[in-house]
């Protein structure tokens, strides 16, 4: 029997995978990752394309189940067959590439969808939460627009929200503004920002590596399945030790 | 489907290749022959002066002492030919029914995560697609009993509820493989994103999924009915009654050949004036939803 209400207290890391392992079929995508991430935290991974990346946080978020390894996130055993996914989904949200709104429902209508349907909270009180978190993320006013009728930046941006609905305690990005255009990538990266300033734990898989100096607490760099090197932004990005941190920050900086 | 006209390119459209056409502005728009042919108020023209020829010739030939004239037969035999036409409507809309409700449910279980119940929804929608709906009709009217007993209560089964049965297998497998089409041209992020959301895979169905092919299914749904219509007079080969049963028992009892083709003709004159407008519309919603999506 796994012990899956182990008592998590603020100076345990909030997530912490170890020896993480995962292969679709016989092809090993991430070939043993092991992080820990305290409260509050912000982290950004990077790596070239095909590294496992996006392998990596679908593992956190369990969309992806794993083969060998743990990870634990508050206290929650994410490997364990019998995990409490809803448990899991409370204190986890995330955040897609490409957005994933649902086209059929306003962007009010998104962000209230899953605090009333999955918690079954009070549809005012969500409301209200809602519209809060619209004017947060600067959408006041496109409460009633169908995502149809959004920017990309602003699409984005409502999911960040209807995320957040959740109120979950950590937040996943994955390469959110891979697909706009450079002009609202910075619209999306300051609601980012906002959020890490108020303290919530966020783990962004990005390109901009710009704003991951700024923002980050940590770099991961991953290459084929393995975290390469880590650090803090400022001496990660000013002195890579390793050949292939050195030879991808060179391409993409 | 065989009823769904092609939708042409419209070379009319602003914007539509126009760099590409010298400037025209006093020249009518060329005239396209396939578009004018299927232009519903051609068609429609068309048809009435088809009735009126055949009411006029017969009415030309009417010379025989002491026979009634066709046109009055036939408005003489109105009220019962609507009264079959009116069982076939019936039948139409209650198939159509009992058959979106299974192969809603049929098309789900199409895509469900367990390997077997997905093999299982898939051999019967493939089976009953395959099938010729009169073999559908007759195992219905010889498989289900004229009588049922639930809960210690004896129903009748009659004819017509049977021949519902039966038609309503092939609409429902077709349903099904629209719907299963549906669901999967869904991009797979909707589901990511219900299931971070934490919705349930049932609710993601309900809620996300399902809502978002109805757009999808409707052009078909429609064109499905309209063919199921077209099918109803099936009914009457197994003893159903209905607008076919109910012609030729007008016509033994006019006992007139010359009234034949014209009964009929009026017969066909029903389903078109039904059915034409459902495939019309039929076609201006995939229309619209083509250009939108
Ligand atoms: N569902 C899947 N089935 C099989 N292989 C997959 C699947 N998803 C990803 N892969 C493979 O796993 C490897 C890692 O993919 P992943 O998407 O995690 O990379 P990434 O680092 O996010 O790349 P990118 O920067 O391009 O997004 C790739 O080689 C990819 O082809
Ligand atoms: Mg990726």
């Amino acid at each position: 029997m796994a012990m899956t209400d182990v008592k998590w207290t603020a100076d345990q890391p909030i997530v912490s995978l170890k020896d993480v392992r995962k292969s679709y079929g016989s092809v090993p995508v991430l070939n043993g990752i092991s992080l820990d991430i305290m409260k509050g935290e912000v982290i950004c991974i990077i790596g070239p394309s095909g590294s496992g990346k996006s392998t990596l946080i679908r593992c956190i978020n369990a969309l992806n189940d794993i083969q060998g390894g743990s990870i634990l996130v508050e206290g929650l055993e994410v490997h364990d067959p019998k995990l409490d996914k809803l448990a899991l989904r409370k204190k986890v949200g995330m955040v897609f590439q490409q957005y994933n709104l649902f086209p059929h429902k306003t962007a009010l209508q998104n962000v209230m969808m899953a605090p009333v349907k999955v918690l079954k909270e009070n549809p005012a009180e969500v409301e209200k939460r809602a519209r809060e978190l619209i004017r947060k993320v600067r959408l006041e006013g496109k409460e009633n627009s169908y995502p149809g009728e959004l920017s990309g930046g602003q699409q984005q941006r409502v999911a960040i929200a209807r995320s957040l609905a959740m109120r979950p305690d950590i937040m996943l990005f994955d390469e959110v503004t891979a697909a706009l255009d450079p002009e609202t990538v910075k619209e999306v990266l300051v609601t980012i920002k906002d959020l890490a300033a108020e303290g919530m734990t966020c783990i962004l898989v990005t390109h901009e590596m710009g704003f991951a100096r700024e923002v980050a607490d940590h770099i991961y760099f991953t290459d084929k399945g393995v975290i390469v090197e880590h650090g803090p932004p400022a001496g990660f990005f000013a002195n890579p030790t390793d050949p292939r941190t050195r030879q991808f920050l060179s391409q993409v900086l | 489907m065989w009823l769904r006209p092609i939708p042409e390119p419209d070379a009319r459209v602003p914007g539509h290749m126009d760099v590409l056409l010298p400037r025209r502005s006093h020249q009518p728009p060329a005239l396209n022959w396939r578009e004018a042919l299927f232009n519903p108020l051609t068609l429609t023209l068309v048809f009435a002066a088809l009735i009126a020829s055949v009411i006029g010739t017969a009415w030309a030939q009417d010379g025989t002492p002491g026979q009634a004239s066709i046109p009055s037969v036939l408005l003489k035999w109105t009220p019962l030919l609507a009264q079959g036409f009116g069982y076939n409507i019936l039948i139409s809309v209650l198939s159509m029914a009992v058959g979106t409700l299974l192969g809603v449910l049929l098309g789900i279980l199409q895509v469900s995560p367990v390997f077997v119940i997905r093999k299982f929804a898939w051999l019967v929608t493939q089976f009953f697609r395959n099938a010729p709906w009169l073999v559908l009709l007759f195992y219905a009217i010889l498989l289900i009993p004229f009588q049922v007993t639930i809960f210690g209560v004896t129903m009748p089964f009659p004819g017509w509820l049977k021949a519902v049965i039966g038609l309503s297998l092939p609409v429902m497998a077709y349903m099904s493989e629209y719907v299963r089409g549906a669901i999967q041209s869904v991009p797979s992020g909707q589901w990511e994103s219900a299931e971070s959301l934490g919705f349930s895979r049932g609710q993601t169905m309900r809620m996300v999924i399902l809502p978002q092919t109805v757009k999808r299914i409707l052009p078909n749904w429609m064109n499905l009915y309209a063919v199921l219509t077209m099918a109803t007079p099936l009914v009457s080969i197994i003893g159903v009654d209905d607008i076919m049963g109910y012609t030729r028992s007008a016509l033994s009892a006019e006992g007139r050949p010359d009234v034949l083709i014209p009964m009929y003709l009026y017969v066909l004159c029903w389903f078109f004036i039904y059915c034409y407008p459902i495939s019309l519309m039929t076609s201006r919603l995939e229309r619209r939803y083509s250009v939108k999506l």
